[in-house]
């Protein structure tokens, strides 16, 4: 695809991208539903991101400014073609500096900077059914969800703690929205789940293959499940540090170096990282 | 027993039928499938009732209604008519047949105990013994980890299972093992009535009377009625206060146990106690 001449503002046509923003208002009215939606063909697989695509393809206008970040990364190729595709088609500007950006479109993580209420953070989504782990039926989920029967997840819980003693789940780690709909975060770590809770900006989920949005409105109560007395933790990286930054605060991806044996660990958010050195080169 | 008491449950005109059913089903019924119109009627016009600390058996050849009885009480089955009331459900006055799905889910959950005859139905074999417990208090609203694991601890020792194998799935239990978890699985969270659907069935000898003495000791030390079905009159004998048998899906006689059995009224209840003993 070398031109856009051809192709309508934003890829999609203009009912498709209406539709879909009903299902987003929809979902911004009942935080944690999930909401079904047709979802569009794209020139890309199902599964790589279609679900979030269609999100910022609907959503944004020439005003807007794009970030694509893949598990914190704006570098991966997965972000650097979604950003070619979306600039193909908006003539939008895109980013990566995160303060910048106006639409966020992520896989797998939350930037560092705490977001503001002018910017949308979209999510690519694989599974969105926090009950699929237990319950392979979508019609019995929807029923578990409309009577707010959510023990079998609380006793995957229980058993992690049982058999490891703590609770194992690293991502997708399920949170309760505004005390009705058990969620799953897309599977960001579970050290992001916290800036879902009273955040300023709006967060929307998008499912491509499985055909579901769903939100988390600015300022909503986003907890994520805990027994009273073995309280929810975030992974900790007591001890380390990034490589690059020197940041103790941030998450941080485990590299291993085969040739030197050397295990080192640098901050996953790279633009939060070339900021805090840029600022210290300053 | 308090016969003297309300009953912890009562069951009235219980009907399942599979079929549309016709005016010679309601007339001329001889066996529980109409030879006109092929309805096959389960359960006709079932009524039994609990009292505190009772144990009533109920026994019937395959095919008789008994489990369908069960599996009615247990929400696994919807009934086509009747009611049935618990005490521990609205004090008895509203039957729990028509309780929400929620409703229905606490008193599975709460009030009711069930032991399946094949423990595929009632445990989660993949999961460990103690959260197949935990189950239960979860889904009674419990949040407490270690409170769950103590109950967990409690009642598996109660049914003589080592504390060191509660983290063990029961997949990897004897079947006589997973039955004493059901057991205390179904004993979690206090339930006012326990339904025991066959289960001794498929035991050997041994493991049957571990699994009757351990109903017995629960029975004496919980103070819990039982809703006990089998096709085996030796249990029948051995635990049940009361006995109803039950025919082609409908009672035909019951009585104290020891009276059934040693003076049947019924031709067929005659039969079955002469065949067996």
């Amino acid at each position: 695809m070398k031109s856009a001449e051809n192709y309508n503002y934003a890829f999609l046509d203009e009912g498709s991208k209406r539709e879909i923003r009903r299902c987003v208002l929809k979902a911004v009215a009942i935080p944690g539903y999930q909401v079904p939606f047709g979802s569009r063909e794209l020139p890309i697989g199902r599964g790589w991101g279609t679900g979030g695509i269609q999100l910022t393809l609907s959503l944004i206008g020439p005003d807007d400014t794009l970030k694509v970040i893949d598990q914190g990364s704006d570098e991966s190729v997965n972000a650097v073609n979604i950003k070619k595709f979306v600039r193909l088609t908006t003539n939008a500007e895109v980013t990566s500096d995160t303060r910048k950006a106006t639409l966020i479109q992520s896989r797998h993580r939350i930037p560092e900077i705490p977001l503001e209420n002018n910017q949308i953070l979209i999510f690519q989504v694989p599974i969105p059914e926090p009950l699929r782990i237990v319950e392979p039926r979508e019609e019995v989920t929807r029923k578990m969800h409309a009577e707010k029967d959510y023990a079998p997840i609380w006793l995957q819980l229980y058993e992690s703690i049982i058999r490891y003693g703590k609770v194992t789940i690293s991502t997708e780690y399920p949170c309760t929205v505004e005390n009705r709909y058990i969620m799953n975060p897309s599977p960001i770590p579970k050290f992001d789940n916290p800036k879902l809770h009273m955040s300023k900006c709006l967060y929307l989920f998008g499912a491509g293959r499985e055909k579901k949005i769903y939100a988390v409105p600015p300022y909503t109560n986003v907890v994520s499940l805990a027994f009273d007395d073995v309280p929810f933790e975030r992974e900790s990286f007591k001890g380390k540090k990034c490589r690059l930054c020197g940041s103790t605060d941030t998450y941080l991806d485990e590299i291993f170096d085969s040739e030197t044996g050397e295990r080192f660990y640098q901050c996953s958010d790279t633009s939060y990282c070339r900021e805090v050195r840029l600022n210290a080169a300053e | 027993m308090q016969l003297n008491e309300k009953p912890v449950l009562q069951v009235k005109n219980l009907t399942v039928r599979y079929g549309d059913g016709c005016p010679h089903c309601q007339e001329k019924l001889e066996k529980n499938r109409c030879t006109v119109c092929g309805t096959v009627w389960a359960a006709n016009d079932v009524s039994i009732d609990v009292y505190p600390g009772e144990v009533l058996g109920i026994v019937g050849e395959s095919g008789s209604g008994k489990s369908t009885l069960m599996q009615s009480l247990y929400f696994d089955l919807e009934p086509t008519s009747g009611s049935a009331f618990l005490s521990g459900y609205h004090n008895g006055e509203d039957s729990i047949w028509n309780a929400s799905a929620a409703e229905k889910r606490n008193i599975k959950n709460c009030v009711m105990g069930m032991v399946y005859q094949n423990p595929v139905r009632g445990l989660r074999m993949d999961y460990s013994a103690a959260s197949n417990i935990a189950e239960k208090l979860i889904a009674a609203g419990n949040r407490e980890a270690g409170f769950m694991t103590e109950r967990a601890k409690e009642l598996l020792t109660s049914v003589e299972i080592l504390t060191s194998r509660m983290g063990e799935a029961p997949k990897n239990f004897s079947g006589g093992m997973q039955q004493r978890v059901q057991i205390s699985k179904a004993l979690a969270n206090n339930p006012s009535i326990l339904l025991l659907d066959e289960v001794t069935t498929g035991l050997d000898l041994s493991v049957q009377a571990r699994v009757l003495d351990l109903i017995r000791r629960i029975r004496a030390q919980y103070g819990i009625s039982i809703l006990l079905v089998s096709h085996d009159l030796a249990v029948i004998r051995m635990l049940a206060d009361r006995t109803v048998v039950m025919l082609d899906g409908r009672i035909i006689e019951s009585g104290l146990t020891d009276q059934i059995l040693e003076d049947p009224q019924h031709a067929y209840t005659q039969q079955l106690v002469h065949s067996l003993l």
